[in-house]
């Protein structure tokens, strides 16, 4: 008899009241302390770019960022961030549809536009130390290479744990966790692309001006 | 084990989300919007043809905006309920970094000035007794 109570009960549909739904879905929660940690890092993020505007000026009478920049490295590498940012949206996508094919190929664009960007900053980096713009030369070229360097770090950093889940992927499989750590890989990789918006227009573009 | 229900009812469906054709066109807009701003940024940086006055603000403007497309676009923020902590952290994070990045300039600036326009017997009379 209360069986028979209960089950109709149970079909008739009213939005739960926001106190009664229980705790959140995992995938909201971990991605939500993903965004915590991905703010405090922007916030420190701020503190070097505060430096580095602070210090711009103070060559000690060596080389401005008008002499050392090429404008045309920065677009590039700028490219290379931005389409590796589109092909790890793609790789959401293939997460999403637990396609292994898709998932595999965008992520070997991300990594193979992550390290074109490596290769083109390690290289700046490279020819201005050896033209004697050392990180130790001036109060500016510290913070440079401090900001831009600390960038830098993070997108290395971001190619190693790519590795690692594609790793997971491969012995793993789809299973919820690994789909939860791609989707906070997803949301790390877009946010350093967001730094660097504030990286070229600070650092490169804010040169020249 | 609860939370293995929860997850399975709630992570567990392909493509639930979100469909396809809604995803890649927010993506390719994204992708199609920070180009052009990308460009714009870059154009209005080496080009005379804007007023040197108006550079720094104009580059301040792209700048911000493709933040915003960034945001919008691939970090999926939205007015959803399920992104209003999202949206309360992100406002609470943009003041600190604005208060880090404006306060550090504005307090240098000053003291720079101070020091520029102090005579150099300032110095002495600072150290005096």
């Amino acid at each position: 008899m209360s069986a028979v109570m209960k089950e109709p009960m149970q079909t008739i549909e009213r939005p739960v009241p926001r106190s009664q739904r229980g705790p959140a879905p995992a995938r909201v929660t971990v991605t939500y302390g993903m965004w915590l940690f991905l703010l405090s890092d922007i916030v420190m993020f701020a503190a070097f770019f505060a430096a580095f505007v602070v210090l711009r000026d103070h060559t000690a009478g060596g080389p401005s960022g008008r002499a050392l920049f090429d404008r045309h490295d920065v677009l590039i590498e700028t490219a290379c961030l931005l389409f590796s940012s589109f092909s790890c949206a793609l790789q959401g996508i293939g997460v999403e549809y637990r396609n292994k094919i898709v998932t595999y190929t965008a992520a070997a664009v991300t990594l193979l536009l992550g390290a074109a960007f490596m290769v083109l900053e390690l290289s700046e980096f490279t020819r201005m130390i050896g033209e004697g713009a050392g990180p130790g030369r001036s109060a500016f070229l510290s913070g440079f290479f401090a900001l831009v360097g600390l960038h830098g770090l993070h997108v290395a950093c971001g190619m190693f744990w790519l590795v690692v889940m594609l790793a997971q992927v491969a012995t793993l499989g789809f299973s919820p966790k690994v789909v939860r750590r791609l989707l906070c890989f997803n949301l790390f990789w877009h946010a350093l692309d967001i730094v660097w918006v504030g990286v070229f227009t600070v650092v490169y573009l804010g040169a020249f001006t | 084990m609860k939370t293995d229900v929860q997850e399975s009812r709630h992570d567990e469906q392909p493509g639930a989300s979100a469909d396809l054709r809604t995803s890649l066109l927010k993506y390719s807009g994204g992708l199609v919007f920070s180009i052009i701003l990308t460009g714009a940024s870059f154009w209005v940086s080496g080009t005379g043809a804007v007023w040197a006055g108006g550079v720094p603000v104009l580059l301040a403007a792209l700048a911000i905006a493709q933040m915003g497309v960034h945001l919008l676009m691939f970090l999926h923020v939205s007015s959803g309920p399920e992104s209003t902590n999202n949206i309360m952290s992100l406002a609470f994070g943009v003041f600190v970094v604005a208060l880090v990045i404006f306060g550090s300039m504005i307090i240098m600036h000053s003291l720079d000035a101070r020091m520029n326009d102090m005579p150099v017997d300032a110095h002495h009379t600072m150290m005096a007794p």
